[in-house]
């Protein structure tokens, strides 16, 4: 009697499971690093926010689904988002042909352009190959800017880092003589008390092969139909002047780019 | 003992017990059938997924890597070795202040992860500049290498000193009277009577030690000095294959397995005189 007591309740226990997953199918979940200020990163109190934050809820506003985040290291994100973890990235994750053979991408939703800060009293004067040999150069490891520092610096040490906070203390320290990001990330942070140390070079002209058209948003291989839902919204934010804000909000240019 | 087998066998021997299928046998028959075909499945994955492109490139990183874990750990474990004597000595000193220094040094480096003490040791003392200049530690702190093998050495000292400790410890007290009645001083009595017997003890705990920090060194790609791990991540992140982690494990496994094969062969050398 008890064991039929037992069967029954975990029986109606799985149901109950089941039925509220069914009723929170609406939720997206959406997968982001939450350590790449301004686009993603965590407050003090543990709060996300940041230019990818942001747009990502309007486009869930403007699809009419909840959306919940989900931090997550740069180096097993897409991994996470293919193991169902989430349902898409925004994380400013760049749509290349290297990751596209294993997630599909949204269109992009900004683009902007790679550059190279170094110590204020550098004697670095451009970001060439030339101007950088001999030099130690950081990037974030598995992006598109070690793809890029690799092939094209190549008199130059290129050191990988887990993250741009890990980089940015070496540069502030004088253990590198350069780093490689993307300029919004790299002016974000010359402009804290942190990196007054440092400044900026000048900006590289992407390299389409490498850098690919923009940051886009992954999505699993196949899954149409929220990709075509988050092209919709993207054009949608663009159109009725909610992209346009958060754009104010953070940066005094149009990061979305030509 | 083989010949007393031999002998055996032109006696009568009693008959052999019937081996019959208990639930044990079947569960542990089945059990290594699973394994087995796990390890089939494995080795099939591998098969099909063999990629001679992916090869090409990547096995000469691997290479690299492998040769930075293993001069990583061989480096940390030596220095380790020699930084644990004393700190095993103070340990075992009845001077009150000695014991309190190594007592809370061995508490810090086993209390608190690997990761943290490569992590403080890399950037927390980078946040030192100036003052690390002013007293020439600047360009050893610099060096990613340096600040690894300085981070793994002394945390695999706390370890060492203490099986070290412990070790001696296990050496019965009556040692170090007998040899003081046969007149050998402190240090003849350590060096010839307890370190070789205490050696017995010890090798083990040092074998699983050295297995760990090669495992445990698998974080040090997070102060950009890439190892073993360092370069499946590097080649993950270029792939997106998930064969390069399983070649890494494998890569591991073997290290560890020839390892754990020497500290057999050593131990077999050095305790010959307690079998018979």
């Amino acid at each position: 009697m008890r064991f039929a007591l037992r069967i029954a309740l975990a029986a109606s226990a799985i149901a109950l499971a089941v039925g509220s997953s069914q009723a929170q199918e609406k939720t997206l979940k959406i997968g982001t690093e939450g350590a790449y200020p301004p686009f993603n990163n965590l407050t003090s109190d543990g709060k996300l926010e940041g230019f990818d934050i942001d747009i990502a809820q309007a486009l869930c506003d403007e699809m009419k689904v909840k959306c919940e985040f989900v931090t997550q290291d740069w180096d097993g994100i897409i991994p996470a988002l293919q193991a169902g973890k989430f349902d898409a990235i925004v994380a400013s994750m760049s749509i290349t042909p290297e990751r596209l053979k294993q997630v599909d991408f949204s269109n992009k939703y900004y683009n902007t352009p790679p550059a190279i800060a170094a110590p204020k009293d550098t004697d670095i004067k451009g970001v060439t190959k030339e101007d950088l040999a001999g030099k130690t150069i950081g990037v974030q490891g598995s992006t598109t800017h070690f793809n890029y520092s690799e092939q094209t610096y190549t008199d130059s040490t290129v050191k990988p880092y887990p993250s741009a906070q890990e980089y940015q203390l070496d540069l502030a320290n004088g253990r590198l003589d350069a780093v490689n990001d993307d300029v919004v990330v790299l002016q974000q942070w010359l402009d804290t008390p942190e990196g007054a140390c440092c400044k900026l070079v000048g900006t590289i002209t992407p390299v389409e092969s490498i850098h690919g058209p923009g940051a886009g948003i992954a999505v699993r291989k196949g899954d149409d139909e929220l990709r075509e839902k988050l092209n919709a919204a993207i054009a949608a934010i663009r159109a009725n002047g909610k992209y346009q804000e958060i754009n104010d909000k953070y940066f005094k240019f149009d990061v979305y780019g030509s | 003992m083989s010949g007393a087998v031999q002998h055996s066998e032109i006696i009568d021997r009693p008959p052999p017990p019937v081996r019959r299928w208990t639930r044990e046998r079947v569960v542990g028959n089945a059990l290594l059938a699973i394994w087995i075909l796990f390890g089939l499945g494995l080795a099939l994955f591998l098969l099909r997924a063999w990629d001679p492109e992916l090869m090409a490139k990547y096995a000469p990183l691997y290479m690299s890597g492998v040769g930075v874990t293993l001069s990583l750990v061989g480096i940390s474990v030596v220095i380790g070795a020699a930084l644990s004597i004393p700190i095993a000595y103070a340990r075992m000193s009845s001077n009150r202040v000695l014991n309190a220094i190594s007592y809370a040094y061995v508490y810090f480096f086993r209390g608190t992860p690997l990761l943290a003490q490569a992590f403080l040791i890399y950037y927390g003392f980078g946040s030192f500049r100036p003052q690390l200049e002013a007293i020439g530690l600047w360009s050893f702190f610099r060096e990613a290498w340096y600040c690894a093998v300085l981070a793994f050495s002394l945390n695999t000292a706390a370890y060492q000193a203490e099986i070290l400790r412990g070790a001696i410890e296990s050496v019965p007290r009556g040692q170090w009277d007998g040899a003081a009645s046969l007149g050998l001083s402190k240090l003849q009595t350590m060096r010839k009577i307890v370190l070789p017997q205490a050696l017995i003890v010890a090798l083990r705990p040092y074998g699983n030690e050295i297995i760990l920090m090669i495992k445990g060194s698998a974080i040090v790609a997070i102060i950009t000095v890439y190892d073993l791990m360092g370069e499946t991540r590097r080649a993950y992140s270029r792939t997106f294959d998930f064969q390069t982690y399983l070649w890494a494990a494998l890569i591991y496994l073997s290290i560890v397995e020839a390892l754990r094969n020497a500290i057999e062969w050593i131990e077999r050398r050095i305790t010959q005189h307690l079998k018979r």
